[in-house]
């Protein structure tokens, strides 16, 4: 404003300034209250990240406990047959149970015993058993094992079982947290990283839970998305913009599209409950139909962020091509198109990400259900990120906590993939007339 | 540039007898011109955009292998008329265009007309350099492929070369066809433009306003272009430029608020215009 004195003063100039300091004070504020808002964003977003990263990074890794297993000859194959069925259904739990015994001679009591056999999950016996059956080899002979220790004993390592905690109060006692620390002296403790939960499908036991299951599962539900909601919502949007009369009609079927994306998800879950699974009696909880009743969500998103990509291809090629003796669907398929083509891709991807993140829909049409196996096609049962997310958080046990927050971790990892893949589509593709 | 043609008779547009100028005749065979032929008769041309009139009653003879141009300030229907040739104004919603427009025998306005085949005889350049966004080649080679022309790539080729030495375009892209077409300069692009058209061989391009995007140099060589096209093509040509309809045209109408005011050959219109509007216009008093 001071440079403004050079300007010799008359009255427009004096108006002029009487209004300066006004006008850029109203410019101040206004940027002041963009960064504010920004900030508040940010400062949310850091307290989400942080909030979840620190109660989720701790199920990356998996408490174990070093043991010597004596695969003992009595207990897996008595006969000596090396039968495959014979080794499959051996008492592995029983070889484990001994191998406790065996690191822990003083403990004699029934009660005591049990405390000691929760130290180990019983997913070991299953590692055993694997283990047995690719190498029979071993039976007889004693090895140093590393198993998977129960979530308790996991969650007393990673201190979210508080020592000081009374001992009722705790689902570890105070017998266990001896042999722990007994074991933890001697070195048999390790906490590697836990390849099981990113290879594993939903347990109810914490420490042998994995996304895996989950993971496919959302992978086929986006896959049934995909192709039935992009090519049917790129030709609506190329129908509705290329070719429909601007009537009435396509105005009402324009508020009616706008309509159906702000639809809420639950309504597209019990449409695909009543419909799909009611009507049609298609499998419950399979992707298959998670994933129309996602297409059916995603589809409007499509059409939309479609018809403004068409839009915004300039009139001019259309009519360079047209004047060329283009028909008209040429002129759509081999100018209009390709060029609305990343926008196209950019509302796709976005409408995908809501879709992958999408819950309730899912809920009514029962993919909610528990499921151990991973899926195998679009028509097994499946369950899909966020709901293993609403799952576990359901779960009492302590070690699901952690499981939750990495579910919720990695999901968002997708999110951030796919979302970043949309920008980068735009910014690579993005042309200018 | 070129000689004007002596007006003959009260009807010049349609009696004028004129030997095309013969320093193009090596390149392209010209048949000898005996009474000009009308390549296309406009008759009570009217137009409405949703209900408003935008055209009157447009009485109109396009002479082939001449260039006509059509003058007139803003909004007067220039274009509008120029666009009912090669049924541009389909794309338009509301658009209705009445009367007859005979080419060839064949009425333009009727359902009978296939439009894909009609924009083939009948090219079209914009006021706007609008190349696709795809190389040289490409621009070229499209008319062409979607038509079927070429039955080989060679052909096409040939094709290609051609449309671009008719353009004066081969020595200045020749070492990169396979280069995007929206890299070129606005002048480049608008001649990129005008092969592109030449390429389906059509009878008749249309211009509209092909030089108002461009700088006087640019203008020059689309003139000259022009000039040159002319032994091969009818083309009509609307611009705002006084002096671009006399330097390039045989033949000019000039419109006013949807009327066709008057038409003539371009010596008569510029030099003793029978109507007062004319007058005005031409020599910048309105418009």
């Amino acid at each position: 404003m001071n440079k403004s004195q050079n300007i010799q003063e008359n009255p427009t100039t004096r108006k002029i300034r009487a209004g300066l300091k006004k006008r850029y004070a109203a410019e101040r504020r206004f940027r002041f209250y963009g960064m504010a808002g920004i900030a508040i964003a940010v400062f949310a977003l850091v307290v989400l990240f942080v909030s979840i990263g620190s109660k989720g990074y701790t199920a990356f890794v998996q408490t174990h406990i070093q043991l010597d297993v004596f695969f003992d000859e009595a207990l897996i194959d008595p006969a000596g047959e090396r039968k495959a069925e014979v080794l499959s259904r051996a008492d592995y739990a029983g070889v484990v149970k001994a191998s406790l015994r065996a690191r822990f001679p003083e403990v004699k009591s029934r009660r005591d015993k049990r405390q000691l056999y929760g130290l180990i999950s019983p997913g070991a016996a299953f590692d055993l058993r694997e283990m047995i059956m690719a190498d029979p080899s071993l039976i007889g002979t004693t090895q140093k094992m590393t198993l998977v220790a129960s979530d308790d004993v996991d969650m007393l390592i990673k201190g979210h079982i508080s020592r000081e905690t009374e001992e009722s109060a705790r689902p570890i006692k105070d017998t266990q947290v001896a042999w722990v620390d007994q074991l933890s002296e001697a070195g048999a403790v390790s906490t590697p990283f836990n390849i099981r939960f990113f290879t594993a499908g939903d347990s109810r036991e914490p420490e042998l839970a994995g996304i895996w299951g989950a993971i496919v599962g959302s992978f086929y539900t986006m896959l049934v998305t995909l192709a039935l909601s992009f090519p049917l919502g790129v030709a609506a949007a190329i129908y509705l913009e290329e070719f429909a009369h601007k009537s009435r009609l396509a105005a009402l079927i324009e508020v009616n599209i706008n309509n159906l994306a702000a639809v809420p998800s639950i309504v597209f879950g019990l449409l695909g409950l009543a419909v799909f699974l009611n009507f049609f009696q298609m499998p419950r909880s399979a992707p298959i139909v998670g994933g129309v009743v996602l297409a059916l969500m995603t589809f409007p998103t499509i059409i939309i962020a479609g018809r403004a990509a068409l839009k915004s291809v300039p009139p001019s090629i259309r009519e360079a091509a047209a004047g060329l003796g283009a028909s008209r669907t040429q002129v759509v398929f081999h100018h209009v198109l390709p060029l609305a083509m990343p926008g196209i891709m950019t509302g796709t991807i976005i409408g995908m990400a809501r879709a992958v993140g999408e819950t309730a829909p899912l809920l009514m049409i029962g993919m909610v259900a528990f499921i151990v196996d991973i899926p195998q096609g679009i028509t097994d049962p499946a369950s899909v990120l966020p709901v293993q997310v609403y799952l576990w958080a359901d779960a009492p046990e302590r070690a699901f906590v952690e499981r939750t927050s990495a579910t919720t971790m990695v999901l968002l990892g997708f999110l951030i993939v796919m979302n970043a893949a949309a920008v980068l589509l735009r910014k690579k593709f993005e042309r200018r007339w | 540039m070129f000689a004007f043609q002596e007006p003959k008779g009260d009807s010049p547009v349609t009696q004028t007898a004129e030997k095309p100028t013969p320093k193009e005749a090596e390149v392209i065979p010209v048949p000898e011109a005996g009474p000009e032929d009308i390549k296309v008769a406009a008759r009570d041309v009217t137009v409405h955009y949703s209900g408003a009139q935008a055209l009157f009653n447009i009485n109109l003879d396009i002479p082939e292998r001449r260039v006509t141009s059509l003058i007139g300030p803003s909004g007067c229907g220039k274009s509008t008329f120029l666009r009912c040739v090669n049924r541009m104004n389909d794309t338009i919603d509301g658009c209705v265009v009445g009367g007859n427009l005979m080419m060839d025998g064949f009425d333009i306005n009727s359902n009978e007309i296939d439009v894909v085949e009609l924009r083939a005889r009948v090219g079209m350049v914009f006021q706007k350099p609008n190349p696709f966004p795809k190389s040289i080649y490409d621009n070229v080679a499209y008319g062409p492929r979607i038509h079927g022309l070429a039955s080989d790539s060679t052909e096409l080729d040939e094709i290609v070369t051609r449309s671009l030495e008719k353009a004066g375009l081969w020595n200045e892209v020749k070492d990169r066809l396979l280069e995007p077409g929206t890299g070129l300069s606005g002048g480049q692009q608008q001649r990129l433009c005008i092969a592109r058209a030449i390429a389906v061989s059509p009878e008749v391009i249309l211009m509209d306003e092909p030089c108002s995007a461009l700088d006087p140099i640019a203008t020059a060589k689309i003139e000259e272009l022009i000039d040159e096209i002319r032994e091969n093509f009818t083309i009509v040509i609307v611009t705002h430029s006084m002096q671009q309809a006399a330097r390039v045209s045989q033949y000019t109408a000039f419109f006013h608020l949807g009327k066709l005011v008057e038409k003539g050959t371009t010596e008569k219109i510029f030099t003793e215009p029978d109507d007062q509007r004319t007058q005005d216009y031409i020599t910048g008093r309105f418009g």
